[in-house]
């Protein structure tokens, strides 16, 4: 199997989606000059119709996708970075996520937005958000998180043939690490089903995005020590695979969630609840949450690195539980 | 263009009075308690909403707003899913979840009326490019009122609409008044139309929207240079709504006054009637309408209260292709 990028995922899930079926067609800003790579040698082979450059018009473009979708298009919207969705909100929150139930299922919106979350990297707190907690309080939107190419492919591919719409966030932290990814049009994975990433029986670390390759980091040091972590990525919060979460938690009676986002109703606060409500008696000691605290993320490098989850920090809290 | 011919005025007639007696009744009955939530009735736009409706052919776009139980009757919906979905039944065009604000059917190529002020006109724009990406030769027809024209979604709309020369007819129902808001308080121009002119974007102004056929005239002019693929037109109909904002808002939130007195004797379902009168010289045709529409609406609001009301499990039912989960077995 060859190894590609997380982003080189992203530009093959998007090709062979594009090849495959001619109703699906992308827009959003800066494609064309392909800012982020993810378009790579798309517009010679679909043109710039289906490769379609938009104005700085966020509202405008993801209500068009909206609009395109209910006529039997599907648009994958690249919102290039997550932040830039606060501009559409009205169109992403009372179209998109609504229109489906408020006209009573006589529609469907088969479309994708694609963010990248920017943040780790001095980019300063309008440019750095972590913002998919706020959409799992949405219904109507689903939402894919993924923390490999393997997953970031197989969920896109995915996506785009959903008949929902889905809302895909990308951690730019993972953008360079590679990973084994099949090619072709069978590399499709279903929504809803978490990925135990790690096995282990001493405790669960439950992680999303960027938070997994650190959670893999900490279980390998910590079985330096003899202890075993399991670590589970939902891969998908919406639909979210409780199952898995509370099967783990069930074995191995101590938990810690990590999370890039903000801690107050965190997907790791979410999740964290679900654990207390489904698998109280199973639980050996508190809930621990690994998350950035509710502050926003500086430009000065030192207290950016500091606020956001890491090794170390995972480490100690799940040395807490086990100690 | 040829003038309208007598067939089209009936079915204008036709069509109006549809909207003029299922509001009455639907106002009637919401005041009886029998239909829950607000009413947002058009009495009094019905020119320009029927005018412009049958501009299109059957299969185009429509994209409409709150206002919205007369963009589908105007566009010849079957008015007995509308009533029942007034009266929050199961077989409600919507199952009985969207209501008075949101009465959408996609079957006459609805595409929704949607209930946040100017979000419609952004969808519009992407059922035109789909449209035209799916070589449909559809034209998208997008109702949204004065209001409308101050929001940002406004903005974009039409730079989107100009920029990719998309077929869209903006038609805006500039009825004077955003709830409390008189538009000559809160628009910068005097005619809206009049901010086309940023789009590079033709225009209609229509200074008489009570005019059933000024109304059509214009909009079919719209409507033909998109199909012909001249791109966007942004259409301004001068109209008045003759209700406050919503029925049942506890209290009159502005006196209109004389206002309301010049334009309630500009009845424009009255002027039609008129107009074919003095025509054709007899009313045996028009009191056959009259008679039909009478009895429509009574079997529509037979249906709608004849039908159930949706089980609490519906409720989790199309938020996506799959059920939702109802974990507190509230259903």
């Amino acid at each position: 199997m060859p190894r590609i990028s997380f982003i080189e995922s992203i530009r093959q899930a998007q090709y062979e989606e594009l090849a495959r079926d001619p109703k699906v067609f992308l827009m959003g800003e800066d494609l064309v000059a392909n800012v982020f790579g993810t378009t790579t040698g798309l517009i010679e082979e679909f043109g710039t119709d289906r490769i379609r450059d938009t104005p700085l018009s966020e509202n405008g473009f993801v209500g068009a996708a909206a609009g395109a979708s209910m006529v039997g298009a599907r648009p994958i919207v690249d919102l290039t970075i997550t932040s830039f969705v606060y501009v559409a909100m009205d169109q992403v929150c009372s179209i998109i996520a609504k229109s489906k139930y408020i006209y009573g299922g006589q529609v469907k919106l088969p479309l994708v937005l694609r963010m990248c979350m920017f943040y780790g990297n001095s980019n300063a707190a309008q440019h750095s958000d972590r913002n998919y907690p706020m959409f799992m309080g949405m219904p109507g939107l689903k939402i894919i998180i993924p923390s490999t190419p393997y997953d970031m492919k197989g969920l896109l591919k995915t996506a785009i043939r959903d008949d929902d719409p889905v809302m895909s966030f990308e951690d730019g932290t993972l953008w360079s690490q590679k990973g084994e990814v099949p090619e072709g049009d069978d590399h499709l994975i279903p929504m809803g089903v978490a990925d135990i990433k790690r096995e282990g029986t001493d405790a669960t670390v439950v992680a999303v995005a960027g938070g997994v390759p650190l959670a893999l980091k900490a279980a390998e040091e910590l079985s330096k020590e003899g202890f075993s972590i399991e670590v589970v990525d939902p891969r998908t919060l919406v639909p979210l695979d409780r199952d898995t979460i509370i099967n783990s938690v069930s074995k191995t009676g101590r938990v810690v969630v990590v999370d890039p986002a903000h801690q107050s109703c965190s997907a790791a606060s979410e999740i964290s609840a679900i654990i207390a409500e489904e698998a109280f008696e199973s639980l050996k000691a508190p809930i621990l949450r690994v998350t950035t605290p509710d502050t926003h993320l500086p430009f000065f490098p030192n207290g950016e690195k500091a606020l956001l989850p890491s090794k170390d920090r995972i480490v100690s809290a799940l040395k807490r539980l086990l100690n | 263009m040829d003038n309208l011919t007598l067939e089209q005025y009936y079915e204008g007639y036709l069509r109006m009075l549809r909207i003029r007696k299922f509001e009455m009744r639907a106002e009637e009955n919401h005041s009886k308690g029998e239909i829950p939530g607000a009413l947002h009735t058009s009495l009094g736009q019905e020119a320009e909403v029927v005018g412009a409706c049958m501009a299109l052919e059957d299969d185009d776009y429509m994209v409409g707003n709150h206002r919205s139980h007369g963009h589908p009757i105007g566009k010849n919906a079957d008015m007995k899913p509308l009533m029942a979905e007034l009266y929050a039944r199961k077989t409600g065009i919507c199952g009985g979840k969207g209501g008075s604000m949101h009465l959408s059917d996609f079957s006459i190529g609805s595409l929704g009326e949607t209930s946040i002020v100017g979000s419609g006109l952004p969808v519009a724009v992407g059922a035109a490019l789909g449209s035209n990406m799916l070589n449909e030769g559809k034209v998208t027809l997008c109702f949204f009122g004065d209001g409308a024209s101050n929001e940002g979604a406004f903005h974009e709309a039409l730079n989107l609409a100009a920029i990719w020369n998309l077929p869209v007819v903006f038609l805006c129902e500039n009825n004077g008044w955003a709830v409390s808001m008189p538009a000559s308080k809160a628009v910068s121009v005097e005619n809206i139309a009049d901010r086309a002119v940023a789009y590079s974007m033709r225009s209609e102004l229509v200074t008489d929207g009570q005019d059933f056929e000024s109304v059509y005239m214009a909009t079919k002019r719209a409507v033909d240079a998109a199909r012909a693929g001249e791109g966007p037109t942004l259409v301004e109909v001068k109209t008045y709504r003759f209700a406050e904002h919503a029925v049942n808002m506890g209290r009159m939130l502005v006196d209109r006054g004389e206002e309301l007195e010049g334009w309630l004797k500009r009845d424009p379902v009255e002027i039609l009637r008129t107009k074919i009168a003095e025509m054709v010289g007899n009313e045996t045709r028009l009191e056959e309408i009259e008679d039909q529409v009478e009895k429509e609406i009574e079997d529509a609001l037979e249906f709608a209260k004849q039908s159930d009301y949706p089980d609490v499990a519906d409720a989790f039912d199309d938020v996506y292709s799959e059920r939702v989960s109802d974990f507190y077995g509230l259903s």
